[in-house]
């Protein structure tokens, strides 16, 4: 993989939110998503809606799919425990929910605070009725993030991309 | 103090096309009551959630009117909601918290506004252009209209006595609710 590759990545998420037509996205401050989040904020036909908790963003998406846009959410796996109640919502209405986590807690990981829920971010997706597509190399997010967006937007599904730490943490992303 | 079912039934007369975000539990109940409307989004659960689902909505539908109901508990397990909706500054979210000062729901345990916390103060740090307390009839055909015109976003903290209200218990499948308000609100040109 060229190092083109390895650092463009976040712009193939957001060429694929684009080709969907996401038109929101709530986002909790992330250095994983950091160059994703400035993409969506530099874009005036996506509303980026800074929240103080994940959980907010369920029913943000909640809340734009019933008003008839698509919307997506960027949290770090740590984000994943403060939704859980709110991903009732996605259960009890069937709408599509995209989420792309940037894991922490697994590879090469620093803080051992961030393991308890690094360990066990994808089975808690999967118990609150999340699709997980798990992406290791950068080659891989075009064709994994692709399949997430038709898989949650043509089928009404909740759909998690969950980004390996080994994935971001190809580059030095933290000072 | 006001009687919740009155208000909650004044609030939403000729309610046009207005869009209508319920918390769950006691919001819920007094919204059903006031009389079903394919509007209204019915929530059973989620508790802390409804603001957010109204500003999700407000974002999405620009041109209408979005109104939140929801209990002071509801609203106290998303505060940051409003902060939040305070960086977003939708103009066409109201949001009316029915505060009665207790967990209706649970046995009427004193909840944190029957204290210390001052929702109207909270909202105007987080920078609604207007946050104010309901307090009695003479003010309620003022709230009637920012909610269909008024700058938002705009939170209206209604004080209500807390004698508990019969139940009126709307429709609980989660997907008709969402299917039924999104062929409304997506068909609609206006009422």
């Amino acid at each position: 993989m060229d190092d083109q590759t390895n650092i463009r990545w976040p712009d193939v998420i957001y060429d694929h939110f684009k080709r969907v037509g996401i038109r929101q996205v709530g986002y909790v401050p992330d250095a994983g998503h950091s160059r994703l989040i400035k993409r969506i904020c530099d874009d005036p036909e996506i509303a980026d809606v800074v929240l103080t908790t994940e959980e907010e963003g369920v029913g943000l998406v909640a809340g734009a799919h019933l008003g008839g846009q698509r919307a997506a959410l960027l949290m770090q796996s740590s984000g994943v425990g403060n939704c859980i109640n709110m991903f009732t919502l996605v259960r009890n209405m069937g709408f599509p929910c995209l989420v792309l986590v940037t894991m922490r807690g697994e590879f090469a990981e620093f803080n051992q605070w961030q393991v308890p829920m690094g360990a066990i971010t994808e089975p808690v997706l999967k118990l609150a009725g999340f699709l997980t597509y798990r992406v290791e190399e950068p080659g891989e997010v075009d064709e994994v993030v692709a399949a997430a967006c038709d898989m949650a937007f043509d089928g009404d599904l909740a759909v998690a991309v969950v980004l390996s730490q080994r994935l971001i943490g190809r580059k030095r992303w933290t000072k | 103090m006001l009687e919740r079912r009155k208000l909650v039934k004044d609030l939403l007369i000729d309610r046009r096309d207005l869009m209508v975000v319920c918390g769950l539990g006691s919001a819920t109940y007094d919204v059903a009551a006031a009389g079903d409307h394919p509007l209204n989004l019915y929530l059973w659960g989620a508790m802390g959630g409804a603001a957010m689902i109204g500003l999700g909505l407000a974002l999405a539908k620009p041109d209408r009117r979005v109104a939140v109901l929801t209990g002071d508990g509801e609203a106290l397990m998303g505060l940051g909601a409003l902060a939040t909706i305070g960086v977003k500054q939708p103009g066409n979210l109201v949001i009316v918290v029915l505060d009665n000062g207790h967990y209706g729901e649970t046995g009427m345990q004193a909840s944190h506004t029957h204290g210390t916390t001052d929702l109207v103060a909270i909202a105007k740090g987080c920078g609604f252009p207007e946050a104010f307390a309901l307090t009695d009839q003479a003010g309620v055909p003022r709230v009637r209209e920012l909610m269909h015109t008024g700058k938002g976003p705009i939170l209206v903290n209604a004080r209500i006595s807390h004698e508990e209200t019969p139940r009126v218990l709307p429709v609980r499948d989660g997907h008709a609710i969402k299917q039924r308000f999104m062929q409304a609100a997506n068909a609609r040109v206006s009422a």
